[in-house]
């Protein structure tokens, strides 16, 4: 049971907030690879722990976080009709 | 640093916090929360994630296996920064289904079934009690190490009895603040605030420890470098495999741990709160873990060998001398431990009392529903419930000895509530998920993880004997606890979190594929589901056979009198109808039950309404049915049916008019041939002796008496025309109103003692709560007063209890007051309950009456004029009258 019919195609403000969403969405797949990365740096065994390792993360957290701020406003408009999907 | 004084300061912290809690209350009763209620609170209450845990274990964490700590807080940081549309979900249908708790959400969407309700709380007391055991500990270890750094007997020391003293201290303040109401949307400010002014607490103690660590002993960023660099950490062994999982078990806790359901989703004010907490909250998490490396390294390179890392956060400041940081730390530390077991303990005892307790009571006393007040047993079954959490907790710190390493308790208990994930997920995004899939899931991932993780925990030869770890369970070695399936390449961390999630899911799926839902199952599947299309299917009651006013009793055993009296006025106005009785229409029983799932969680309720109306009877070929009608039918039916429910409403209201208008008539009529015979019985008797009189001769005490009785039937006939152009006088709003300031109290006074000649020989019972009475009224006392005294002869002329007893309850809300005259006879039928308030209306036992039947009319005049009202209020267990007036009647002419 759909509601009514959705328009097929957006005008450009609706547009962009569609795809600011999108690019929310995906933010955590980016962050985990992000923060994944580091453990194919080196082999298993030679894992050293540096000051390094520890500027990265902080760095790629930061990072994530400076997105999501700047993505928030963007999650709040729009209430309403175009809900879930795209 | 004397302990008396840490004690004293600890003391003092907890006071402050009771005084910002009840300072909150105070203004959510007044309903002015305001800044309260802000994104920024939000946030900060969100924070309850940092747990003791965090505060100290992290650093001892990272002292033991490196960078891994930071998993901890990547899962949450990836949940909120991206998948606000998730949060998003889970909080729209928590407001839209009263939710309560997680194992109400799981309960609710798989057909309000209360054995999964029933499963998910099992499941999350057994994993929050190790927590909570936790939590016991940390704050026990933080005074420990205060005692052994102060001079000698400075105090004495007993761990188990500051674990006692702590756990008791939680449960009085949870018990005084968590369980002050039964909301329907079971929010409590005060304890939100409360945890917000915690969360700042421990971030700038952290903050202060890791900026003396940096600038204090270090040196500088630069010379931290160097030592992390240096320091014997970097002998880390990291294995992406568990590096992942950590990643994965954190974003699934920071979801399904009932703490963070509770704030996240119960208390959660405003869906937009959600979008800034996407990017405040890893900030907040990124704060608390900026100087864990740094107090590590420091803490390893300057502490004797043999020190605690998990304390290093209170042991570095104090053997640096700084008994001022370490104060702060500890309150910190404190903080933690304290706002984590207040909250989860809420969640918990909600839980239980929804989901065990009250359906237990329900089952062994039939007919409770409607019989006792529920309020109380539910407010009791949750007071009990903290109790038992606490106690829990207690007990297993005491077993356990408090040895564990903090760290890998709190992964055990979060790879326990992880196992709620896929039903969760699958409930509220899959409709296709049913309750045997649910159902299966969950008892598969229990009994996983119980047996892979949570019982193997206790060490070898504990709860499993030891040969079970070697040989593996019944000697078969696949079913060897940390190698099922001879998977040994794993670390038992993540096989425990691989092989439980993967066959949870697949009990979850197979279930679910295989199984057929029931129909509310279905119904609440697609509500779910499709939350943001607003409402879906039919109504989930057939129209039922129940008198509103069983429906009222019981509802006000739950929300309460007043509010369920408001809900139930509002519901019969939305239908057009007068009063507070509206027809039990499906509508209506919808609004009804989802009103009460707030208060005892949705199996609960649905079971309540179901033993007054009789089973829901939606049935699949009603499911059918409307799953067959094409989307425009359904649209342009929609719009139909509003008309013809507008139409309904409007047909209503004329039937009413038109039945009422009928009676009215009747009534008319019959008060003629009344008046006319109460006008003609004093003037027959008039004329006759005034005719007597008139002939003379007669002795003179029998001129006396027959003159007594001429006056005395002139004064009759007086007082009906008095009462006659009263009401005229009044109708016509000509009435002159002396408004002044008067006591509602002394107004009472005189209205009981004018009464009291009616029927003197009647013995009443007066129950009054005489300082509710201490209200000042801007209004026309006499008038006022005669509606009183009007009432209560009422109340002693037709009370037919064989004691006699009349309630006046005195209730102040919204610039207006009410006062209830509630006696406890037999009450007024229900379809006499339309007319008493109609001239002439008399019940259909006149004699007794023994007045023309103005004395209500005239009242309801009386009120109109005064800017008010009066009504019957049905289901109070007697006759009862409910007046309401303006505390300050704002004059027109003035």
């Amino acid at each position: 049971m759909r509601g009514p019919k959705r328009p097929l195609f957006l005008a450009r403000a609706p547009y962009r907030r569609r795809r600011l969403r999108d690019a929310a969405r995906l933010l955590p797949v980016l962050g985990l690879l992000l923060l994944i990365l580091p453990l194919l740096w080196a082999p298993e065994a030679q894992m050293t722990l540096t000051a390094n390792d520890v500027i990265y993360f902080f760095s790629v957290w930061l990072f994530l976080i400076l997105l999501a701020a700047a993505f928030a406003p963007g999650l709040r408009g729009g209430e309403g009709r175009d809900e879930d999907e795209d | 640093m004397s302990f008396n004084l840490l004690v004293l300061s600890c003391l003092l912290y907890v006071v402050f916090l009771f005084a910002v809690a009840f300072w909150v209350e105070g203004r959510a009763a007044r309903g002015r929360l305001g800044w309260l209620r802000s994104p920024l609170v939000y946030t900060l209450s969100l924070s309850i994630y940092c747990t003791a845990w965090t505060f100290y274990g992290a650093v001892g964490y990272a002292a033991r296996s490196g960078l891994e700590f930071l998993t901890i807080y990547f899962g949450p940081t990836l949940v909120f920064v991206g998948w606000w549309w998730l949060l998003r979900k889970l909080v729209r249908i928590g407001r839209q289904h009263h939710v309560t708790s997680i194992a109400d959400l799981i309960s609710s969407r798989f057909g309000k079934s209360n054995a999964l309700g029933v499963i998910v709380t099992v499941i999350m007391v057994v994993a929050a009690t190790p927590y909570i055991a936790l939590q016991l500990q940390s704050v026990v270890l933080a005074f420990g190490i205060f005692a052994s750094a102060a001079p000698e007997g400075s105090g004495p020391l007993d761990p188990a009895q500051i674990a006692v003293w702590v756990a008791v201290g939680l449960a009085c303040f949870t018990i005084l603040f968590g369980t002050r109401n039964l909301d329907a949307r079971e929010q409590h400010h005060g304890i939100v605030t409360a945890i917000a002014v915690e969360a700042v607490v421990k971030l700038v103690a952290l903050l202060a420890v890791g900026s003396f660590v940096v600038w204090g002993i270090a040196g500088g960023v630069g010379e931290v470098i160097a030592r992390i660099d240096a320091a014997d950490l970097s002998a880390w062994q990291v294995q992406p495999g568990r590096w992942t999982g950590l990643i994965f078990l954190s974003a699934a806790a920071v979801i399904c741990l009932p703490r963070m359901f509770q704030v996240m989703v119960v208390e959660n004010e405003d869906e937009g709160h959600l979008a800034r907490a996407s990017w405040a909250f890893p900030l907040y998490l990124m704060a608390m873990s900026l100087f864990i490396v740094p107090i590590a390294v420091i803490g390893l390179d300057r502490l004797p060998a043999g020190a605690n890392p998990d304390m290093f956060v209170l042991t570095l400041p104090l053997a640096e001398g700084h008994g001022g940081l370490a104060m702060l730390a500890f309150l910190g530390g404190f903080s933690s431990a304290t706002s984590m077991v207040i909250v989860e303990s809420i969640a918990l005892a909600t839980m239980i009392s929804n989901h065990v307790m009250i359906p237990l009571w329900l089952r062994l006393r039939p007919g409770a529903a409607a019989a006792d007040d529920l309020r109380q047993v539910v407010l009791m079954a949750r007071r009990l419930a903290i109790a038992a959490v606490l106690a829990l907790g207690y007990g297993y710190y005491q077993v356990s000895g408090g040895s564990a390493a903090l760290a890998a308790i709190g992964l055990i208990a979060f790879l326990g509530v992880a196992q709620v994930l896929p039903a969760m997920i699958g409930g509220i995004f899959w409709r296709g998920a049913t309750r045997v899939g649910a159902m299966l899931g969950l008892l598969t991932g229990l009994a996983v993880w119980a047996y892979t993780s949570f019982l193997p925990s206790f060490g070898p030869g504990a709860a499993l004997p030891a040969t079970v770890f070697t040989e593996g369970a019944f000697g078969l070695a696949w079913l060897r606890p940390h190698a099922l399936f001879g998977t040994q390449a794993m670390d038992p961390m993540t096989h425990a979190l691989f092989w439980s999630m993967v066959l949870n899911c697949l009990a979850f799926c197979l279930g679910s594929l295989l199984t057929f839902p029931g129909p509310v199952e279905r119904l609440q599947g697609a509500a779910f589901v499709n939350v943001f299309e607003g409402a879906v299917g039919p109504q989930r009651w057939a129209r039922g056979q129940v008198e509103p006013e069983a429906l009222l009793t019981m509802a006000q055993r739950i929300m309460g009198e007043e509010a369920a009296l408001t809900f139930f006025q509002t519901a019969a106005s939305a239908q057009g109808k007068e009063g507070f009785l509206p027809d039990p229409t499906p509508a209506f029983l919808d609004g009804l039950e989802s009103r009460l799932s707030g208060s005892v969680g949705a199996a609960t309720a649905h079971a309540m309404i179901s033993q007054l109306v009789g089973r829901a009877t939606v049935t699949v070929e009603d499911l059918m049915a409307v799953a067959s009608e094409s989307a425009q039918i359904l649209e342009y039916s929609a719009r139909l049916e509003a008309r013809e429910a507008e139409l309904t409403r409007t047909a209503g209201a004329l039937r009413e008019a038109n039945e009422k208008l009928t009676q009215i008539s009747l009534q008319k009529d019959a008060f003629l041939s009344q008046i006319s015979h109460e006008l003609r019985t004093p003037m027959t008797s008039i004329r006759a002796f005034s005719e007597i009189l008139t002939e003379g001769g007669l002795p003179e005490e029998t001129v006396v008496r027959y003159g007594r009785i001429i006056h005395d039937e002139a004064k009759r006939l007086t007082r009906l025309l008095d009462d006659l152009l009263d009401l005229s006088v009044l109708e016509n709003g000509a009435v002159q109103l002396t408004v002044g300031l008067a006591s509602l109290q002394e107004m009472i006074d005189k209205a009981l003692t004018a009464a009291r000649a009616t029927r003197p020989e009647r013995e009443f019972t007066i129950i009054r709560d005489l300082p509710s009475e201490a209200i000042y009224l801007r209004t026309d006392a006499d008038r006022l007063t005669q509606v009183f005294i009007n009432l209560i002869s009422n109340a002693r002329k037709y009370c037919d209890a064989a004691r006699p007893e009349l309630r006046i309850a005195v209730r102040q809300r919204a610039g207006r007051v009410t006062v209830d005259f509630i006696d406890n006879g037999k009450g007024i039928p229900k379809d006499a309950q339309a007319l008493i308030f109609e001239k002439f209306a008399r019940l259909t036992d006149a004699n007794r009456a023994g007045g023309a039947g103005l004395g209500l009319a005239i009242c309801r005049e009386i009120m109109t004029n005064l800017g008010g009202s009066v009504a019957y209020l049905p289901g109070q267990g007697g006759a009862a009258f409910r007046v309401t007036v303006p505390l300050r009647l704002e004059t027109l002419a003035a």
